[in-house]
This record gives structure tokens, C-alpha cells and sequence, in this order.
């Protein structure tokens, strides 16, 4: 027995997130479940032989057999075309995990935490604020979403009636909705600036992202440690 | 600057196909310069031909990792040791 086995999973549901990114919900049969912020491997193989994987964070916390994921579509990838225009209801593909156990949010901690994402760095937080509002959580929750246009968020309808104690805020780097306050640009600190530096924070995003504002995390006084970082880098997509 | 790595969570896929604990959790201590702190935090550079992971502090190789058809090399030798959590629960079983 393989200590991280390759199991069959079985496209049950799809939803549009954006013109370019769709959540896929998998059916796996034997799946042990995860923590929000855990991810997966994705394998697929053509008939004749030849496979590749990706890894990809799950969107939703654990439930049942069912996994969920987000995949944006990197165009000139291998897989994430595939995932995001062909695969239909009923196809299969290979999935693995979960693994990963640092950039996890745990419901039992009831720190305040501020989440920091960049792009479709959102899925695994998105994965910890449902854990959050399943567990009945009350600890304070703060997203700062860094997309480069307003279309680009995932999970808009979801967001724009945040769950109690939930706070989200967007940062637009190239083009903002009409009458937005703030200018287009990156992250800067001011973006992350709060009453309060006693929080677990958790940044995903491409590399140079997760670099930025991680630093400027460390700038405004937060500790090092309390800082959780996943980066996507250039992926092969 | 150079930013064209992943980090330490890359190898919790990798890393899971061998052991049974999640190493990406463990502290490693880097050879090169002494830092500590969690793999996950690792620079990784890859995939092909192998996983490369380097400390964030020095940038000295810490992990290689290889997967060919038949087998995994492991290769450990910037890392000077790891501490792995080994919360009570999991202790006498």
C-alpha cells in the first residue's frame, strides 16, 4: 500500500468563477479528508502513457468525499487548460493527498486572523473562511484581496455578504470598479495596516506577491513567526 | 531579484510519497548558516530535473529531491537536523 495513494475522482459539479477560472467539484471515493489551506495533486494521463501533475489548493473544507478546487486557466499550460475548457461532468482524472499541514487554519484557534491573497492565491483562504463559518468560529477574520481587475475575483457573490466577523477588502493593481478610492497599484503597506499586529496572518500568492507583502507584514511589526506564506511562483499552470 | 522558486509547501506532495509524518511542518537547520525554521518556508526551485530546496536566509541547498521511474534520492546534506513535532497523542500509541 502506497503512503500517498493515487485515487480515481469524478467531476461532479462545475461553477464559473471568471471567464478564465472554474471551481471543479471532485467525487473521490476513499478520500480522508483535510484541513482548509491543504492542497492536492492533480494527475493526468493521455492514452498513451504519458502523465503530468500540478498541484492545486482545495477551495472548500472537508465534506465527505467531495473535493473541491479552483483552477485559473494559465494560457501555454499543460494542465490547467485541460481542467478549465474540456474536462465535462463525469470525467476522471487522478487526484493525491492531501498534503501540505503548515499553511493550515485550524477552526479550534481562535486568534484573529488576516488573510492576504494575491490573485487565485484566494483559494486556500476561501478554503479557511467556509471552515470558518461551518465551525461556527468567532474568531475575526480580515481578507485583503489583490486581483488585477474587479472581474477577476473569485468567489464574488459569496464575498459581497461576508459571514459575521468577516472583513474583506480589495485591492485592484490595474484597473479599479467606478468611483473606487483607491488607485490601481500593488499592495502597499497602508493596504495592510490595522489596529492590531497580535494575529496569524496567512499570504498566498505568486511569488513576487507573497514576497511584497509578507515583508511589509514584517515592516508594520508583525512577527515572523505568525506569518504563514504559500507561493505559486511561475507555474507550468 | 530573482523570484522564479515555489517553497517548502511544493514538497509536501513529494515528501508524503516517503514518509509518514508531514516533514513540511519540521524545522530544519541550515548547514550553511545555521537558520532555522519550517521547510515549508524553503525556496524550491523545479521541478525538473528535481525539487531543489534552499534556505531563505543563505540560499544554501538544503534538500534535493529526485524522482526517477524506479526510485527517490534524497539528498540532505545542507540540512544539519530537522526537529519534527511529535505531539503527545502520537507518542507509545
Amino acid at each position: 500500500m502506497r503512503r500517498l495513494p493515487w485515487r480515481v475522482a469524478e467531476l461532479v459539479e462545475v461553477r464559473h468563477e471568471t471567464t478564465t477560472a472554474r471551481t471543479l467539484v471532485f467525487e473521490v471515493p476513499g478520500w480522508p479528508g483535510h484541513l482548509a489551506g491543504q492542497h492536492v495533486d492533480v494527475r493526468l494521463t493521455a492514452p498513451d502513457g504519458y502523465s503530468t501533475q500540478r498541484s492545486y489548493s482545495v477551495a472548500a473544507p472537508e465534506q465527505g468525499e467531495r473535493v473541491e478546487l479552483t483552477v485559473e486557466l494559465v494560457r501555454d499550460g499543460e494542465v490547467s487548460p485541460y481542467l478549465t475548457e474540456i474536462l465535462e461532468i463525469g470525467d476522471q482524472v487522478e487526484i493525491r493527498g492531501p498534503v501540505g499541514g503548515w499553511f493550515v487554519w485550524r477552526p479550534e484557534r481562535v486568534a484573529p486572523v488576516l488573510l492576504v491573497a494575491g490573485g487565485s492565491g484566494m483559494v486556500p483562504l476561501m478554503a479557511m473562511i467556509r471552515a470558518r463559518r461551518e465551525a461556527g468560529s468567532s474568531a475575526p477574520f480580515r481578507l485583503i484581496y489583490s486581483v488585477r481587475e474587479p472581474d477577476q475575483r473569485f468567489y464574488l457573490d459569496e464575498l459581497a455578504s461576508p459571514d459575521p466577523g468577516l472583513d474583506v477588502a480589495y485591492i485592484f493593481t490595474r484597473k479599479t470598479p467606478d468611483g473606487w478610492a483607491r488607485p490601481p497599484g500593488r499592495i502597499m503597506p497602508p493596504d495592510l495596516a490595522g489596529a492590531s499586529t497580535d494575529i496569524d496572518s496567512f499570504v498566498c500568492g505568486p511569488t513576487g506577491f507573497v514576497e511584497a507583502a509578507a515583508d511589509q507584514l514584517i515592516a508594520l511589526g508583525h512577527a515572523a513567526e505568525r506569518i504563514r506564506t504559500e507561493r505559486f511562483g511561475p507555474t507550468g499552470g | 531579484m530573482s523570484i522564479d522558486y515555489l517553497d517548502g509547501n511544493a514538497l509536501a506532495g513529494p515528501l508524503g510519497e516517503l514518509f509518514a509524518v508531514d516533514l513540511t511542518v519540521a524545522v530544519g537547520t541550515c548547514a550553511g548558516c545555521g537558520n532555522s525554521g519550517p521547510v515549508a518556508g524553503l525556496r524550491v526551485y523545479g521541478p525538473a530535473p528535481g525539487l531543489v530546496g534552499r534556505c531563505a536566509g543563505c540560499e544554501e541547498v538544503m534538500v534535493r529531491l529526485v524522482r526517477t521511474p524506479d526510485a527517490v534520492w534524497l539528498d540532505l546534506r545542507g540540512t544539519l537536523s530537522l526537529r519534527i513535532p511529535m505531539p503527545d497523542d502520537q507518542q507509545g500509541g
